[in-house]
């Protein structure tokens, strides 16, 4: 059983107490445990168990405007004691900074709704092998898959938040994640491909045999690509990858990047960035959502915010010290966005892959391309051609490049959102990006 | 070294005989104990971000019957903790009737001291260099924006308990000294990374100010960029530099020579050994035994002595990369390639120093050989599909070849190529082997460990470039 808030509180008021008797000005603690277990299959047979059980803690303390901070797993006094009062002479050693601080009291969240983020359901491990076995069966129905790999974790978590302006708040969550890796193979070649499931409670989570079909599908369809030239193209990006379009762009308006300089969204608030119709919400309050939250990792309350209005940059996200140094308040962002999703476009995911004559379709992007400096983009792809609509052949060891600049201002969406990840997005069509091949 | 049953209610004793009883009928498993201490002092945008001190204690007691692994772990070392671990590997492993493997390879040597880095520099004195690393870069003129350093410290120290009582231990050190510097001309912002580390103390690093090259050397590849235009789309010629360039031997072959991926025969190599993989000339090894490397380790985390393992020599596959598990299901021995994040993690067949070794060419006859190409003297990071074989780094300092002859630098691209392929694409192996500056952390699932690299220049005749120029 995960730790309960009595005995999290227990240890965070010690810490602050501590803190304080030492020398403290202020502090902040955060208690945290997180049980999780895991079954992974491989061609249908039991392949690993996995259980974990974190417990952590992490304070910071303040001696005016010093700052220091410690984590440990060992929560015994005893090695407390030592290590905050090592983190105290850290904290009187480090130079001063003159935003260093708790939150504005006014911000912190006053009131915990329920959001439904903790389902009681236990699983226990020879449910999870049935559900496994269900899945691997549908997944190697197929002769041409020759590897599969699933996996079903529980995870159960616990944390509370308490700093020296009286803020102490937490809350238990829960998720369940199924997940299906399958390999292909033909004479030409072997390619892998998967399909994942992740919900807040267990009656949410996809079917067994939905999940290892789809996974099986995504997998064979990839066998005997083609590399294709290099040219102009426009690109679409399946709904997996599209999400990570949105990440950079989360990246790019941290307030961290922006107070640093090193953001190409700087000095964007208020500027057309997207195209006319896309609009960007992060919506922390979404029942049951994988990214939901009453409050940041400082404590602030987060409210709904629309980041993007009709292509205008609305907000950055921003945290107390980044907050402090442009002179903007917080907005509950510290530690990034909640439920971050585009909304939908007004064209159907038919009409999208008809829009060209043609285009490619990506499905996977490897490498770490994304530049949030200067906006350049590029990466290692794989997807399909799609000519008039239809999907022709698999493509890959290809890279597509761009900037994001240019690529945020042509951006569509279609309306085929759905939230399956905490952050979201719509299938999504490019235009005016290199696919270099050969 | 710690003395992990100092403060429990479970003596060394009592554990020994909760693992022996564990682990009868078992093919293999151990208790691994972990305690490790590290540091991040952070030098941003003019003042000192932040300074933080991690503690982190625990275990991973892991059972192994057959090909089925059972792993459980907690922060918890107590005598209630260890016997719910045991509880939850016996109801997955419900019907073992193994052999216990007692056998474990033994070596006296060692590749680095038992130092704790963190305590052999004050605070006081790790914050003046970050002070002087920010005032000797800003004084380099205006286009200087942004700078960035940081220290991290490690000191990690592992116990691995077998069945039987058999013990074996091993104190890491680790260091690293990053500095990342941005400027701008014109509008234009640029960055530039340059890092120094390994297994020893920080000032065998920083001596002498010796902290200036590495910030001349990140403000260099800042400054070659802001000059930068795009780069070219499609197939060409490409000459690596020596040193972290590797980083392609890493993605492209590196991670298909692990013997996970060889056993499951989801690697585009497993059917590839004695086989012809590379041309002519080309030798890989994997080296877990150089001296203070950032991969070296004088066991790995099951135990097993490092040592240096040849992968490809002379272009024919000779080796894969082996944890216990793969050795055994794979008959063959392990060779010291076991290893893990911490002791979260179950342990993975892992890359150490992975290092292509030196052939007899020039760099200059290569970028003479080179009518329309690219010179790539250094990479940001790498990945790789292991079942199709692709992989792509990207340049982070790269120039134009025209005619043979090194032209202008371009913006940073990927480049994408097949590992299988790769290898018999390389037409010159440079005479110039050189060491990463050890900086590398490898990802694999979800793990992350430190790593090295090591390459001479090489020639390839044919890669994939992704930039915007068609």
């Amino acid at each position: 059983m995960v730790k309960d808030q009595e005995f999290l509180e227990t240890k965070a008021s010690y810490c602050l107490g501590l803190a304080k008797k030492l020398g403290a000005t202020d502090s902040s603690v955060i208690v945290k445990n997180s049980i999780s277990e895991t079954v992974n299959f491989r061609n249908k047979k039991l392949d690993e168990s996995n259980r974990s059980d974190d417990l952590g803690l992490s304070i910071t303390t303040y001696i005016g405007k010093k700052k220091s901070s410690i984590s440990s797993s060992n929560l015994l006094n005893d090695n407390l004691n030592i290590l905050i009062e090592k983190c105290i002479e850290t904290t009187k050693n480090t130079p001063e900074d003159e935003f260093n601080s708790l939150p504005d009291r006014d911000l912190f969240a006053k009131e915990s709704k329920d959001l439904n983020l903790y389902d009681e359901t236990h699983i226990e491990n020879n449910q999870k092998i049935d559900y496994l076995k269900k899945l691997e069966a549908a997944a190697s129905n197929d002769k041409k898959i020759v590897n599969t790999e699933s996996s079903f974790t529980q995870n159960k978590s616990n944390f509370v938040l308490a700093n020296s302006e009286g803020f102490c708040d937490g809350y238990k969550t829960s998720s369940f994640t199924a997940s299906s890796v399958t390999v292909a193979k033909d004479e030409k070649s072997m390619e892998r491909d998967y399909e994942y499931s992740s919900k807040c409670f267990l009656k949410d989570l996809d079917d067994a045999d939905e999940l290892g079909n789809l996974a099986a599908n995504q997998t064979i369809r990839k066998l005997s690509p083609k590399k294709i030239g290099s040219e102009k193209i426009a690109i679409i990006f399946d709904k997996r990858i599209a999400k990570g379009v949105l990440s950079t762009f989360a990246s790019a308006i941290s307030s961290s990047a922006i107070s640093r300089g090193t953001s190409f969204l700087k000095d964007k608030v208020n500027q057309k960035i997207f195209s006319d119709k896309i609009n960007v919400f992060d919506k922390p309050d979404m029942l049951k959502g994988l990214g939901s939250r009453n409050f940041d990792s400082e404590g602030v309350k987060t409210d709904t915010l629309k980041l993007v209005d009709q292509g205008i940059l609305k907000h950055y996200l921003i945290d107390t010290y980044n907050g402090k140094k442009l002179n903007l308040k917080s907005n509950g962002r510290c530690g990034g966005t909640s439920n971050l999703y585009f909304e939908n476009g007004n064209i159907n995911f038919k009409d999208l892959l008809n829009s060209h004559s043609k285009s490619l379709y990506i499905t996977e992007t490897i490498g770490h391309g994304s530049n949030i400096v200067t906006g350049d983009y590029s990466v290692g792809a794989t997807g399909f051609l799609i000519e008039n609509g239809e999907f022709k052949y698999p493509i890959n060891e290809i890279t597509i490049a761009g900037n994001f600049k240019d690529m945020f201002q042509n951006i569509t969406l279609a309306n085929d959102l759905e939230f399956k990840y905490a952050t979201n997005s719509p299938t999504m069509l490019i235009e005016g990006m290199v696919v270099a091949g050969k | 070294m710690s003395n992990f049953f100092e403060k429990s209610d479970v003596s060394r004793k009592e554990a020994e005989s909760i693992i022996s009883d564990t682990l009868q009928k078992c093919d293999d498993g151990e208790l691994y104990l972990e305690n490790s201490k590290s540091e991040s002092i952070l030098l941003d945008d003019n003042k000192i971000k932040n300074s933080s001190y991690n503690s982190d204690l625990g275990f991973g007691f892991r059972a192994i019957s057959d090909e089925v692994v059972a792993y459980s772990h907690s922060n918890e070392i107590s005598k209630n903790s260890l016997k719910q671990s045991s509880e939850n590997l016996k109801s997955t492993l419900k019907s073992v009737k193994g052999t216990y493997n007692h056998e474990i390879p033994k070596s006296n040597k060692k590749y680095y001291d038992n130092i704790n880095p963190i305590e052999q520099k004050s605070l006081n004195e790790k914050i003046k260099i970050l002070n002087d690393v920010n005032d000797y870069l800003r004084s380099k003129g205006d286009k200087v924006k942004q700078v960035t350093a940081n220290f991290l410290g490690e000191q990690k120290s592992v116990e691995i308990i077998r069945s039987g009582g058999e013990t074996l231990s091993d104190v890491r050190p680790l260091v690293r000294f990053n500095v990342s510097v941005m400027v701008e001309k014109d509008g234009r912002k640029e960055t530039g990374v340059y890092g120094v580390g390994g297994r020893q103390s920080y000032d065998s690093y920083l001596k002498d100010e010796n902290w200036k090259s590495v910030c001349d050397e990140a403000l260099r590849i800042a400054s070659v960029n802001l000059e930068s235009k795009p780069a070219p789309a499609g197939e060409m010629k490409v000459v690596l530099g020596p040193g972290w360039p590797a980083i392609l031997i890493h993605e492209a072959v590196g991670h298909g020579l692990e013997g996970d991926f060889n056993r499951k025969k989801t690697s585009a190599f497993h059917n590839l050994m004695g086989q012809k993989v590379a041309s002519e000339g080309v030798t890989i090894v994997d080296d877990g035994t150089i001296d203070n490397r950032r991969g070296s380790l004088t066991i790995d985390d099951e135990g097993t002595p490092t040592e240096k393992t040849v992968l490809i020599e002379n272009g024919i596959l000779k080796n894969f990369m082996q944890d216990r598990l793969n050795a055994r299901l794979m008959k063959t021995r392990s060779t010291g390639s076991g290893r893990r994040e911490n002791y979260r993690h179950i342990v993975l067949p892992r890359m150490r120093n992975t290092m292509m070794l030196s052939g007899k060419q020039t760099q200059e006859e290569m970028i003479k050989a080179v009518d329309k190409g690219i010179f790539a003297v250094s990479f940001g990071g790498g990945q790789v599909d292991i079942t199709s074989g692709k992989f792509v780094f990207n340049c982070t300092e790269a120039y134009e070849i025209v005619n043979g002859k090194i032209g202008s630098p371009i913006k940073g691209a990927t480049l994408i190529g097949d590992g299988p392929s790769i290898l018999k694409e390389v037409s010159m192996v440079g005479n110039d082997m050189m060491m990463d500056p050890g900086i590398g952390t490898c990802g694999k699932a979800g793990q992350g460990v430190p790593v090295g690299v090591a390459q001479p220049s090489i020639l390839i005749n044919k890669m994939t470039v992704g930039g915007t120029k068609l």
